[in-house]
């Protein structure tokens, strides 16, 4: 009688063992994350910090998030956008990711926006400012935990116009993050009734700006609005510098083109105004707690990659949270994101319909190797997410 | 524009045109002597400038101590990895030297990145060169800058006299025109091409050194230069150096005034003047005379 019931109970036990199994292991297998962020290139300083901010959020909540652990994969995108539908693909197809997180260049990220869209894969933005990522190519599944780059261009357009100043020109690299901040900045300087009088660009990310400098002093303009970043950047404010501009004309530029470069610029960046979502120096025991634990793991200072990082990695832990960890209860997740209050380190913030930060945009001012607090430009600046329609 | 504004432009072509020069003449002289098609020049452009990064605090004042010290040593550097790397390239074909010498630049990055980091630095120019000359009402002038266009000059100055009146050059010129004949002479094609090498590596990273002050110092500053380069050594003609001076300064004029008349199609200004030139003289301007 054993011997006929003993293979039934057997198999039976293990397809319970096996069930039991299954279920421990879907709870407590790893989150998998794909980090897709510039490696090399000039934006690969940029890219480091994203990630160390998205790390350390989920090392001080214990290196988990809802519970889950995190399992990371990570592109080097090269800031390339011809490669970047490639690129994502290793992390959504081979790697089968469960969130995307990156990344710097909006040319990638555009890319990026749509592979997450067509596979439904949940996509972070701790960076790229393209305005269509929450706007004509919005999603449910996708989120920025950045800017968009009408934010800090807009912002700039206000603080320039309430100036005084009525003519403007402007200067950046002709690909969508430039071109979308100088149209930020032109429709609020046009509102507050100024005028752009000459709109001037290269090519990213070309660095020969000594042709259009010499422009900028021929038309003379009451302000230039600048954009540029990592590399391009710290060019372009010592070369305006450098060919006497700098006392002649103000510069009022987005952020962009004083974080993280205040050191390599030196005296050429002191005194530059400009607006942006975050300020190293903003006294707020939440910003102090976030730069002093930064500086304690990484023995370096926090800058505004490093904010939208550790806010990526905040987001997709309220989510986890809500849903405790159950990642496939997918609807309820991403409820919880849409409707979750971020505690960042630039100050709460909440994200608009099109899942966009709204933020207030702070005027800062070049001073030593911080960009410091000088006053709130604009108050919880929602971007219009023109063109989105989910 | 202005007359003044139109001479400033002038000068900021010439400025950019002669540091084009420095870097395309060493190209040249590699591709044009050795017949090696070169991908990584645009690193040893970047090994200049993190070089002048890394050693200028040790010179502090002694900016152009620290220009020969470093061309020194990138000569040395060039030297080495002739004998090492590039000796083996010369029988393959140019699709083989092309995949080489790409795997050479993703070799240099990472080193950069592993030694260096990842972070945008800045060099400071010395003090005497810091200052600026007003030109008109606003706008000044770098000294630095002026610096760079005289420093290009000699440099090309020192390349001709070379080239065009010492044994050294003469054999050049030979190994350029009949690798064959060189060698049936008894001379020593070996050597030859280790000290051309050398010399090109040498060009290149000074013109890195001479661009960090103006430039800064970041991650993949070597892939443009590297592209504007070959434009320059195909419009020019490849092995001529007279060729690679009166292309650069073609360039030069393309993309500043380019700029500043269309500002979206400067990005294909310097191709188109690439692709006429091409139609129009198949092998570049100076063919392959001196």
């Amino acid at each position: 009688m054993f011997q006929r019931s003993t293979p039934r109970l057997a198999v039976a036990a293990a397809a319970l063992a096996l069930l039991l199994a299954g279920a421990a292991q879907a709870q407590q297998a790893p989150l998998k994350v794909g980090l897709m962020l510039p490696a090399t290139g000039t934006f690969a300083a940029l890219g480091d910090m994203i990630e160390k901010g998205f790390k350390l959020y989920v090392q001080e909540q214990g290196g988990k998030l809802g519970g889950r652990e995190i399992q990371y994969f990570k592109v080097d995108d090269e800031s390339e956008p011809s490669k970047a539908t490639d690129n994502v693909n290793k992390l959504i197809k081979r790697d089968q990711v469960d969130v995307i997180v990156g990344t710097v260049h909006s040319g990638v990220a555009l890319a990026m926006a749509r592979a997450a869209k067509e596979s439904n894969t949940l996509l972070i933005v701790p960076n790229a400012g393209a305005d269509a990522i929450t706007g004509a190519q919005c999603a449910p599944n996708i989120f920025r935990s950045s800017f968009s780059n009408w934010q800090p261009g807009y912002a700039a357009g206000v603080v320039a116009a309430g100036k005084g100043y009525k003519r403007a020109m402007t200067i950046t690299w002709n690909y969508a993050a430039g071109q979308e901040t100088v149209k930020g900045f032109i429709e609020a300087f046009e509102k507050g009734g100024g005028k752009s009088i000459k709109d001037l660009s290269l090519p990213f990310p070309g660095v020969e700006f000594q042709a259009l400098l010499t422009e900028i002093a021929a038309q003379k303009p009451d302000v230039v609005f600048a954009f540029f970043a990592g590399g391009g950047a710290v060019k372009f404010v010592k070369d305006y510098d450098a060919a006497g501009l700098k006392r002649s004309i103000p510069l009022v530029a987005s952020g962009f083109l004083t974080d993280g470069t205040l050191e390599a610029q030196g005296p050429s960046a002191q005194g530059i105004l400009s607006t942006l979502h975050y300020a190293d120096n903003l006294d707020t025991p939440r910003n102090n707690a976030f730069r002093k634990s930064f500086a304690l793991t990484y023995k370096a200072n926090a800058d505004v990659y490093s904010v939208q990082g550790y806010d990526a990695a905040q987001m997709l832990g309220a989510g986890l949270v809500a849903v405790k960890g159950d990642f496939a209860k997918r609807d309820a997740m991403l409820a919880a994101m849409n409707k979750a209050t971020i505690d960042s380190p630039r100050g709460k913030f909440s994200l608009s319909p099109q899942r966009n930060p709204v933020q207030d945009i702070f005027l800062r001012q070049a001073t030593g190797v911080n960009n410091e607090f000088r006053g709130v430009a604009v108050k919880a600046l929602a971007d219009p997410g023109r063109g989105c329609k989910v | 524009m202005d007359f003044a504004t139109f001479l400033v432009q002038c000068l900021n072509a010439v400025q950019y045109g002669l540091l084009l020069f420095l870097v395309a003449s060493g190209l040249t002289l590699i591709f044009g002597i050795m017949g090696v098609i070169n991908l990584a020049h645009g690193s040893f452009y970047m090994a200049g400038a993190y070089l002048a990064f890394g050693i200028a605090p040790l010179f502090g004042q002694n900016f152009l101590l620290m220009l020969l010290v470093g061309v020194a040593l990138s000569a040395l550097f060039g030297y080495l990895l002739e004998w090492v790397f590039f000796s083996f390239l010369y029988q393959r074909e140019h699709l083989q030297q092309v995949l080489m010498t790409y795997a050479l630049i993703l070799v240099f990055e990472e080193l950069r990145s592993i030694l260096v980091g990842n972070d945008v630095h800045g060099v400071k120019a010395p003090d005497w060169l810091a200052g600026s000359i007003p030109l008109g009402e606003l706008m000044t002038y770098p000294v630095y800058r002026l610096f760079a266009s005289a420093a290009c000059i000699v440099v090309g100055l020192g390349l001709y006299f070379v080239v065009n009146r010492t044994r050294l050059g003469m054999m050049i010129r030979a190994g350029a025109s009949n690798r064959e004949m060189v060698r049936g002479l008894g001379i020593d094609i070996t050597q030859l091409y280790r000290i051309v090498f050398a010399g090109g590596v040498a060009l290149a990273a000074l013109a890195g050194m001479i661009a960090a002050p103006m430039s800064s110092v970041y991650p993949g500053m070597g892939g443009h230069v590297l592209i504007i380069s070959f434009v320059v050594v195909v419009i020019g003609g490849i092995g001529s150096i007279s060729g690679a001076l009166i292309a650069s300064l073609l360039v030069g004029f393309v993309d500043t005034f380019g700029k500043v008349f269309f500002a979206e199609l400067s990005g294909i200004g310097v191709y188109l003047l690439m692709a006429v030139v091409l139609v129009w003289r198949p092998e570049g301007l100076m063919k392959r005379g001196y």
